[in-house]
Order: C-alpha cells, then sequence, then structure tokens
C-alpha cells in the first residue's frame, strides 16, 4: 500500500526535482500543445458565443484550411500569397455558411443547427479530399524543425514560433471582443438576439465576422498542426481534444478557452512522463476527458462559465 | 405639447395587417403618430398590440399595408434598419444583454453611433479613444437622468426586474431615438416604480422631444401620462382619441367590459 502511495505522489516529485532541465521541456512541450487546443476551442467558443451553434466541423475546419495552404504550396505559390488566399477562402466559406446552412435554419432548435454542422463537417471532409487529395502531406512555411539549448533545456524552433504566434492571436482577439464595438456588438448578440437587432445590430454580418474569425484561427492552428506532424485527416481529431477543453473552461469564455487548453496540455504531458509508467503509458490520449468529467462532476459549467441559476 | 418640425406625422400605419397562418393577428390597422405625441395602444390580452409594435420595429413584416416614418415608406424593412432610422424600443419580456455590465449594455445603444477603425479601437488610441469617450458622456448623462448611477458596473441579469427595464430605457434612450417603442414599460411594478417610469417617460418626452408610442395595461397610468390613446380589439382599431373620450366610448366599454351585444 505504503509502495503505491509512494510511487504515485512521492517519486513523480522527485523525478521532476532531480532534473529541472527536463521538467521544463516537459513543461514546454505541454505548453505547446495546451496552445494549440486552446485555438481550436477558440474557433468553437467564438461561434458558440455568437450564434449559439456548437460547431461540429471546427474541427475539419482546421483539415480544411491546412489542406488548401498545403495544395497551394505544392503548386509553387509563394508562402505569404499562399497565406492571404488561404484566407479569402475561410472568408468565403464563412459567407457560404451563412448564406446555405445559417440563414434558412434561423430561429431552429440548437439541435438542428448542430446536426447541421455535422453534415458540414462530412461535406467540408469529402470537398477538402476531392481538391487536394487525401495522402498525408507536408506542410513546409521554411521555419526550420530543429532545436537549441538555452541553459540546459531543449527549445524547438518551429515550436517556439507556433506558441508566439498563438500567443500574439489570442492576445488580438481578446482586445477585439473586450475594446471594439464589433466586439461589443458579438457579446452583445451572444446574450440576446432580438435586442442586438432592435438597437441596430444586424445578426448576418456578424455571423459572417464569427465565422471568418473563426476560420482564420482555424488556418492558424492547421498551420501549427500541420508544420508539426503533417497534414492528414487525423487533424480534424483534435477538434475532439477540444471539447475537454471546453468543458473545463466553459464553453462561452475566451479566457476559458485559453486557459483550459494550457491546463490539459501541460497536465497531459506532466501525467504521461510521470506517472505514464505507473499504468504502462499513454495517459496522454485519456487524461483530458478524465479531467473533463471530474469538471462536470465538481463543476459542471467550467472554471469561467457563467453559474447557471435556476429561479423557482 | 407637440412640437414644431417638419410637418405631417412622424409615423403612419396605414390599413397593416400581420397574419401567422390563418390567425390575423393583426387586421387593417391604421394610426398616426404625430412628432412629440404620446401615444398609448391599449386593448385586452390578444388583442394584437405587441404584434403590431413588432411590424412597426420590423421583426413582423405586414401582408397588406403600408407603414411609413418621416413620411418615407418603410414597411419591409429587417429591424437594424428599422433601428438605424431612429425607432428605438424595448420588449414585453426584458431584452438585456444579461452577461454585460449596465454600462455596458447602455453603451451597446450607440453602436449605431460609432464609427472608427477596429485596430485603433483594439489599441485604444487616437480617435478610437476620443469617440469612446465621447460616446461615455452621453451615456454617463443617460445614466444620471434615470438615476441609476449605484448599479452601473452591476452585471443586468443580476437586478431585480424593475431596475432591468430601467436599463433596458437606458439602452434604447442611448440609440437618441426619434420615435420610442416601448411594450409594456411598467408590467410587474410596484406602485412606487411605476410612478418612477412614468415620470421618466414624460421627461424623455419633453426634455428630448423623442415621440412615443407604447403599450400599457395600467389605465391610470394610460390616461395620466398620454396625448392620445388607440385601443385594439381582435386585431382591430375600435377607438382612437384623447383619454377622456377613448374613456367613456361605447365599443371600448365593452371589449373591457364584456358587456352583451346585442
Amino acid at each position: 500500500m505504503l509502495d503505491v502511495l509512494q510511487a504515485v505522489f512521492v517519486a513523480p516529485f522527485k523525478d521532476m526535482a532531480g532534473s529541472p532541465a527536463f521538467l521544463v521541456e516537459v513543461l514546454i512541450g505541454g505548453l505547446f500543445a495546451g496552445l494549440m487546443y486552446s485555438l481550436v476551442a477558440l474557433g468553437f467558443v467564438l461561434i458558440f458565443k455568437a450564434s449559439g451553434v456548437f460547431n461540429f466541423a471546427q474541427g475539419v475546419m482546421v483539415l480544411f484550411a491546412a489542406l488548401t495552404l498545403v495544395g497551394l504550396l505544392e503548386r509553387r505559390v509563394p508562402v505569404v500569397l499562399a497565406l492571404a488566399v488561404t484566407t479569402v477562402v475561410m472568408v468565403a466559406l464563412a459567407f457560404a455558411i451563412e448564406r446555405l446552412v445559417l440563414r434558412p435554419l434561423v430561429n431552429q432548435e440548437h439541435i438542428i443547427l448542430f446536426m447541421a454542422t455535422i453534415g458540414l463537417n462530412f461535406f467540408l471532409e469529402g470537398f477538402g479530399e476531392m481538391l487536394w487529395g487525401a495522402n498525408v502531406k507536408k506542410l513546409d512555411i521554411g521555419i526550420p524543425d530543429r532545436s537549441f539549448i538555452v541553459r540546459g533545456v531543449q527549445i524547438n524552433e518551429l515550436e517556439l514560433t507556433a506558441a508566439v504566434t498563438a500567443a500574439v492571436l489570442v492576445t488580438l482577439l481578446a482586445l477585439f471582443f473586450q475594446k471594439t464595438r464589433i466586439g461589443r456588438a458579438l457579446r452583445a448578440v451572444a446574450d440576446d438576439h432580438e435586442a442586438a437587432l432592435s438597437i441596430g445590430i444586424p445578426l448576418k454580418t456578424i455571423w459572417v465576422v464569427v465565422w471568418s474569425i473563426a476560420g482564420v484561427v482555424a488556418i492558424v492552428a492547421g498551420l501549427m498542426w500541420g508544420a508539426k506532424s503533417g497534414v492528414q485527416f487525423s487533424l480534424s481529431l483534435i477538434a475532439l481534444k477540444a471539447l475537454p477543453v471546453l468543458i473545463l473552461g466553459g464553453f462561452e469564455s475566451v479566457p476559458g478557452a485559453i486557459v483550459g487548453g494550457l491546463i490539459i496540455g501541460i497536465g497531459e504531458k506532466l501525467g504521461e512522463v510521470y506517472w505514464g509508467p505507473l499504468v504502462g503509458g499513454a495517459i496522454e490520449n485519456w487524461f483530458a476527458y478524465v479531467l473533463a468529467l471530474a469538471f462536470l462532476l465538481v463543476r459542471p459549467q467550467g472554471l469561467f462559465g457563467e453559474k447557471i441559476i435556476e429561479r423557482v | 405639447m407637440s412640437r414644431p418640425g417638419p410637418s405631417g406625422p412622424l409615423l403612419e400605419v396605414d390599413g397593416v395587417s400581420v397574419r401567422f397562418g390563418a390567425l390575423i393577428a393583426v387586421n387593417q390597422v391604421s394610426l398616426r403618430v404625430a412628432r412629440g405625441e404620446i401615444v398609448a395602444i391599449i386593448g385586452p390580452n390578444g388583442a394584437g398590440k405587441t404584434t403590431l409594435l413588432n411590424a412597426i420595429s420590423g421583426f413582423y413584416h405586414p401582408y397588406q399595408g403600408r407603414i411609413a416614418f418621416a413620411g418615407k415608406d418603410r414597411t419591409h424593412l429587417s429591424p437594424p434598419d428599422v433601428a438605424a432610422l431612429g425607432i428605438a424600443r424595448t420588449f414585453q419580456n426584458v431584452a438585456l444583454f444579461r452577461g454585460m455590465s449596465v454600462l455596458d449594455n447602455i453603451m451597446t445603444g450607440r453602436l449605431l453611433k460609432m464609427r472608427g477603425s477596429f485596430l485603433l479601437e483594439a489599441l485604444y488610441w487616437g480617435p478610437a479613444k476620443r469617440q469612446e469617450l465621447e460616446h461615455r458622456a452621453f451615456v454617463e448623462r443617460i445614466i444620471d437622468f434615470l438615476e441609476i448611477q449605484a448599479i452601473r458596473k452591476t452585471q443586468a441579469g443580476r437586478l431585480p426586474y424593475g431596475l432591468q427595464k430601467r436599463v433596458e430605457l437606458a439602452r434604447a434612450l442611448a440609440a437618441e431615438p426619434t420615435l420610442l417603442l416601448l411594450d409594456e414599460p411598467m408590467a410587474g411594478m410596484n406602485v412606487e416604480e411605476k410612478e418612477d417610469m412614468c415620470r421618466f417617460i414624460l421627461d424623455v418626452n419633453q426634455e428630448f422631444g423623442t415621440t412615443i408610442a407604447l403599450i400599457e395595461h395600467d389605465m391610470g397610468v394610460v390616461m395620466d401620462i398620454s396625448d392620445r390613446v388607440v385601443v385594439l380589439d381582435y386585431g382591430r382599431k375600435i377607438a382612437d382619441g384623447r383619454p377622456a373620450e377613448v374613456r367613456m366610448d361605447r365599443a371600448v366599454l365593452d371589449a373591457y367590459l364584456g358587456v352583451a351585444h346585442e
């Protein structure tokens, strides 16, 4: 009994203290993964806040953005131009989704809109593969995947770039939401559609804006994941990891998506490295879901979600 | 009480009908609202008052008839376009942005008045900062006017009902509307809150010259504050006149008291 306690609660921390440089490396790895989860979760939160739609297709949007980017790069389009074209494609996609999916379904039940995004998911998956092919592709955007060492800590250049980019994007989005007119309008739409309409906020424009932003976030996420592990179908599965992030952070909270992503990223890396051997590894695969389950029991509204008070 | 201004009524509703499937909720209703007037729309439950208000503010579109504002036809505009013309409204069941502070709620009322670049706004710099401050100053005036200084940082969803209604009025006023539509501004209020609300409505009318159309059930209030009363019953207009006239009107008494028709 004592052995077990020792192995679970003492030994891992001894390991951490024994090699701080390695601990920092693990933390950085976790932070990188966490930022990527945050980015995908952010796409979900933006759309959920503004239109109450849980966008099942967010993961596939990441895949679609990455596929488009790789497809263009393979045709020898310069990186900057390829990025610009991909952005245009994602914005056009937002317009098309508003026109063809959201507008006809306005005022329908949430579950119906959710089903529509499942349809969108399959469509985009098929459409992307039809356009660009289904094989695994390498995404090379000119940032070398090599490492340098600072005080005994190995830092990967690509991961560092990705982390900084994600952090900048997240900060800009937070400022956008808190400070700008459109940001205030977005929050207003999230709270009450009718009231928003009555003070002159055009819902259609807001939806296009939100889906466009979600599309741009998808490009960045696709770019980072793609550069790290190649562009392939499994990219759309990281969307599944965004689900526990949302439960942790709260479905309607931008800071929640960020903090939730970081907690899960770091948590699963630490768990994998230090506690993994105890159970034969693969903690990384289920850690997020178990944590989310625990949160659902204790704090169902998430870390930053609005507390649900039912007046009787 | 009516003010001088460009000639002609501010709002003209001409033979407007709204239907939901087979139900005709508003049936060929015509009414005029002059500039500076306070007009009350009354009638028993289900008479079509809110439907009429929704048609005026663009939430429903009439299948027949015409609505003109300041002399221009605007029968088929969407709610945001109606708002852009200078028509603001409140809702029967308070529709505030519950997650936002009172101050932010009222600031959203200024959205149509704001211009400028997102980038500058995000950085809170230059013209964007000046603009934000100007609008803040205006909003503060409304806050003073409606005596809600104490709750300006409170989250709107946490306020008691009477105050929520007042904040909703503040948000509507922030848009500096020419025409203000109030859907039961005093529903569910106690006597004291009702008196406050009456005072605010009269003050808005007099100080800002805002034309007001309101739906209300409390007859005492209606008779006290309105220049003119329009009565609806089963979707039709059955009376239109000064409060004193309407009170004595046979059709109105029948509709309200359910006197048997011979």
